[in-house]
């Protein structure tokens, strides 16, 4: 069941307007993924009784929660509730910090991410990620989208052209920087950046996106547009969003988990989630009691 | 009374006085900066400006002639001069006295004089006289009488022709010398050591004939040259002049030992300013004459600038590699620590002590184990176990290194990081973002050490009389024999030179105005090679900036 149904297109049209598609270029390299039945989301990501320390200080307590595969799926919770920690989790971004120690699991389509032998510049192309402040490297547009193609060495001039123009588009920024691919990255606005970073990460093909505030630096315009793009990549991409924003969760996520103080306190399908919640915190995080 | 100091307790409490101090002291040092250089400046400049030549009677029987170019002048208390031997008139406290730079240094005891002003009968600027730059003993100041030609009188006015041809007849000879004849010796010495090392192996009787019939040639070859340089030698002493000194007395000077004739009492400011920008150019481009007191200071020059550079390729990659593992890869605790407070402690170590490591561990147990393993042949004259300049340049490394690492590990520190994590995200190992993100954005701040490094470097002394300095070296590291650059030959570099000319040149006199132009022109060497740094770094951080 889909919440969502603004742009309620299948995957493989979804833009069938431009003759690169993204979507065509998926289909072609995962013809099982573009196939794949809208209405039964499959499970992709699945975590599993995670708790996570900094050191002494115990920050996630046994979150459980299974995530839909084509979906959004939001964090929200009040600052420092641990909902980034928990995004951060899931390419394994938290062990850069010092002192961090993880217990429990994350399934990955079936793959535990943690296990032993894992390899993690793998699972990082697998799983993209988007920064709360735009972070586009100071380099050319052009080159900002091929850097994840280049570390996987591809370096072959028209593959790199056709996979960038075609991330581009993918994040709608293609008509804005199409005369200026070759220019810094840094000349662009805060939004275009914001989207530059996510063609990014869609260049690469992850399967899973996970956006952590993603707009909570930009201004209103370019939110929406970023919203907008949100909903155009669920059609390809599994998507945890983090945000700040209630009603930005409400408005892009067909799936919703409250977490309070380290603990995931509710998760289920946004629409019940805002109108009907379970539980008390809830209910008072969402009707502004608190948070 | 109160109001005045409610007046002053407000201007207290209003900041001004803090503003006006710390303004005081910026200004207390741009007056010291500026007082200094333009101290150099003023001194140094001036050497080159011709002065103009003053005939001096002094009184006594018969009176005493005296010609020379008013160096410096004082004033000195006249019980000193009365104590010195000096005649001073009844009643003076105070004579006025006057250096002369008499020259002619062959002919006189002194090339300095000083001179009392109360004792002078006469003093005027005769427009006849010459001074004659030779290429040793000094100037000559006095009158030219006559030029001839193998002994036979020719014109005078021929002079400047057949000065010319001299000149140029030294030019080929000085070119001979160096060049070709150089270039020859170069090829029969290593030709000996090769015969040498042939013998000690045991060597095959064909080879050995190949062996000589090359020495041969090459013998052939030098003689050849040999001859050519005695045919120009004798062309070249075919002129002389005639020379006579203000007191009447004559010699001949032969024109190949003459640099330049001019009257100084007759040039137009015009004409002195094109004879100072020739001694200029003279200074800058030429070889030191006279024990470093006269000529230029191009060997100086070109050594400072290649040991900075060299210096500069060693320390670069050494301190950078350094500090990303401090940075990057070294677990922050206790070593860590250790380590990066004694790289900031070994920045303050006195940088004579650096010349002592590098002389005992470089030259003598690098070096002289070198000279052991493969230049076995040439011992027991050692080929790199003696000071020269790549152990200059690697003691210079060592001293500057802490100041590379200091610098990039704060750029390294300065990256943010989102941008790390920006690149990891996407699936980059930790050594791929490096390389492709965080070095490149660290750049300027490598170019921020690396300016430090240069500016530090090119000013030292101390470490490089021990390493590989001298006060004249017969050939520049860089010339055309192959390998072209010779890391172990020794070199002369201006710091060293203004210590040599100033401190321990023969005619202290003569080398004072030198010391401010050497000084001059390694602070104009050491700004421009910091100038075309910072440049660079500055265009590096526009390319990365913004990226906060």
């Amino acid at each position: 069941m889909r919440p969502n149904n603004r742009l309620n297109t299948e995957p493989d049209t979804a833009m069938s307007d431009t003759p690169l598609s993204l979507a065509q270029v998926v289909a072609e390299t995962h013809p099982a993924r573009a196939a794949e039945d809208a209405k039964n989301p499959r499970e992709c990501l699945k975590i599993d009784n995670l708790s996570l320390f900094y050191g002494e200080k115990q920050a996630l307590f046994n979150v459980s929660m299974s995530i839909p595969e084509k979906r959004v799926t939001a964090f929200i919770g009040p600052s420092g509730c641990g909902k980034s920690t928990l995004l951060r989790c899931c390419n394994r971004l938290n062990e850069l910090i010092d002192g961090v120690r993880i217990e429990g699991a994350i399934n990955l389509l079936g793959e535990n991410i943690y296990a032993p032998g894992m390899d993690i510049a793998n699972l990082r192309r697998r799983v993209g990620m988007v920064f709360q402040k735009p972070n586009p490297f100071p380099k050319s547009i052009y080159e900002n989208v091929a850097y994840g193609l280049r570390i996987q060495g591809i370096s072959n001039r028209r593959v790199l052209d056709r996979a960038v123009e075609s991330a581009l588009r993918g994040a709608a920024l293609w008509d804005e920087v199409r005369d200026r691919v070759h220019e810094s990255a840094l000349g662009l606005s805060g939004g275009q950046q914001q989207r530059l970073v996510i063609a990014r990460a869609i260049a690469i093909e992850p399967e899973v996106l996970l956006l952590d505030e993603p707009a909570s630096a930009l201004d209103p315009i370019s939110t929406l547009k970023i919203e907008e793009l949100i909903y155009e990549l669920k059609a390809n991409y599994t998507i945890v969003i983090v945000t700040h924003n209630m009603q930005q969760a409400a408005r892009v996520s067909d799936y919703t988990a409250f977490m309070y103080m380290g603990n995931l306190v509710e998760v289920g399908e946004t629409k019940t989630l805002f109108t009907t919640p379970r539980q008390k915190q809830t209910e008072d995080y969402i009707t502004g009691r608190y948070g | 009374m109160s109001a005045m100091r409610n007046h002053f307790q407000q201007w207290m409490n209003s900041g001004s006085p803090w503003v006006w101090f710390t303004a005081g002291a910026v200004s207390l040092s741009l007056v010291m900066v500026f007082g200094l250089l333009g101290l150099i400046a003023g001194n140094g400049l001036g050497h080159f400006w011709p002065s103009r030549l003053a005939l001096v009677e002094l009184e006594g029987e018969p009176p005493v002639l005296m010609l020379g170019e008013l160096a410096d002048h004082e004033t000195v208390a006249a019980s000193r001069v009365r104590d010195g031997g000096g005649t001073v008139p009844e009643g003076a406290t105070v004579v006025k006295r006057l250096l002369l730079k008499r020259g002619n240094r062959d002919l006189n005891e002194q090339d300095f004089v000083w001179i009392n002003a109360p004792s002078i009968k006469r003093l005027e600027y005769p427009t006849d006289v010459v001074a004659i730059e030779r290429r040793e003993w000094g100037n000559l100041y006095g009158r030219i009488k006559g030029l001839t030609e193998n002994d036979q009188p020719v014109p005078a006015t021929e002079l400047p022709a057949r000065l010319d041809r001299a000149l140029a007849l030294r030019e080929d000879i000085d070119h001979l010398e160096k060049e070709e004849i150089g270039a020859v010796n170069y090829q029969i010495e290593r030709l000996r050591l090769r015969e040498k090392a042939a013998r000690k192996r045991g060597i095959a009787e064909a080879e050995l004939e190949a062996l000589v019939a090359e020495k041969a040639a090459l013998e052939a070859s030098y003689q050849a040259l040999a001859t050519k340089l005695q045919t120009l030698n004798a062309e070249i002493g075919r002129d002389k002049m005639l020379f006579e000194t203000i007191t009447g007395e004559q010699r001949p000077v032969a024109l190949s030992k003459v640099v330049r004739v001019y009257a100084p009492n007759q040039l137009s400011t015009g004409e002195k300013a094109a004879h100072y920008l020739r001694k200029l150019r003279e200074f800058i481009a030429e070889q030191p004459r006279e024990a470093n007191t006269e000529g230029g200071v191009y060997p100086a020059i070109f050594g400072t600038v290649l040991l900075v550079v060299i210096m500069s390729v060693f320390v670069t990659p050494l301190g950078v590699i350094a500090a990303v593992y401090l940075r990057e890869y070294a677990k922050p605790g206790p070593v860590t620590s250790a380590i990066r407070i004694a790289v900031n402690n070994l920045a303050g170590v006195p940088s004579v002590v650096y010349g002592v490591f590098g002389f005992g561990f470089f030259v003598y147990l690098v070096g002289g184990s070198l000279d052991q393993a493969f230049f076995a042949d040439a011992l027991p004259s050692p080929t790199v176990g003696t000071p020269g300049l790549l152990w200059s340049a690697l003691t210079l490394t060592l001293l500057t290194v802490p100041v590379v690492i200091v610098a990039t590990e704060e750029g390294l520190t300065r990256i943010p990081r989102a941008i790390r994590e920006g690149s990891l995200a996407l699936g980059a190992t930790k050594a791929e973002t490096l390389w492709r993100t965080v070095l490149p954005m660290a750049t300027p701040a490598m170019m921020t050490g690396l300016i430090l490094a240069v500016a530090r470097a090119a000013g030292e002394v101390a470490p490089l009389m021990m390493v590989g300095v001298v006060k004249l070296a017969p050939a520049l590291p860089l010339d055309g024999n192959f390998p072209y650059l010779h890391l172990e030959r020794k070199f002369m570099h201006l710091g060293f030179h203004i210590y040599d000319v100033g401190f321990q040149s023969p005619n202290v006199e003569a080398a004072r105005p030198l010391v401010y132009s050497t000084a001059l022109l390694l602070v104009f060497i050491i700004m421009s090679l910091n100038l075309a740094a910072i440049r660079l770094r500055n265009r590096l951080r526009e390319k990365y900036n913004a990226a906060e």
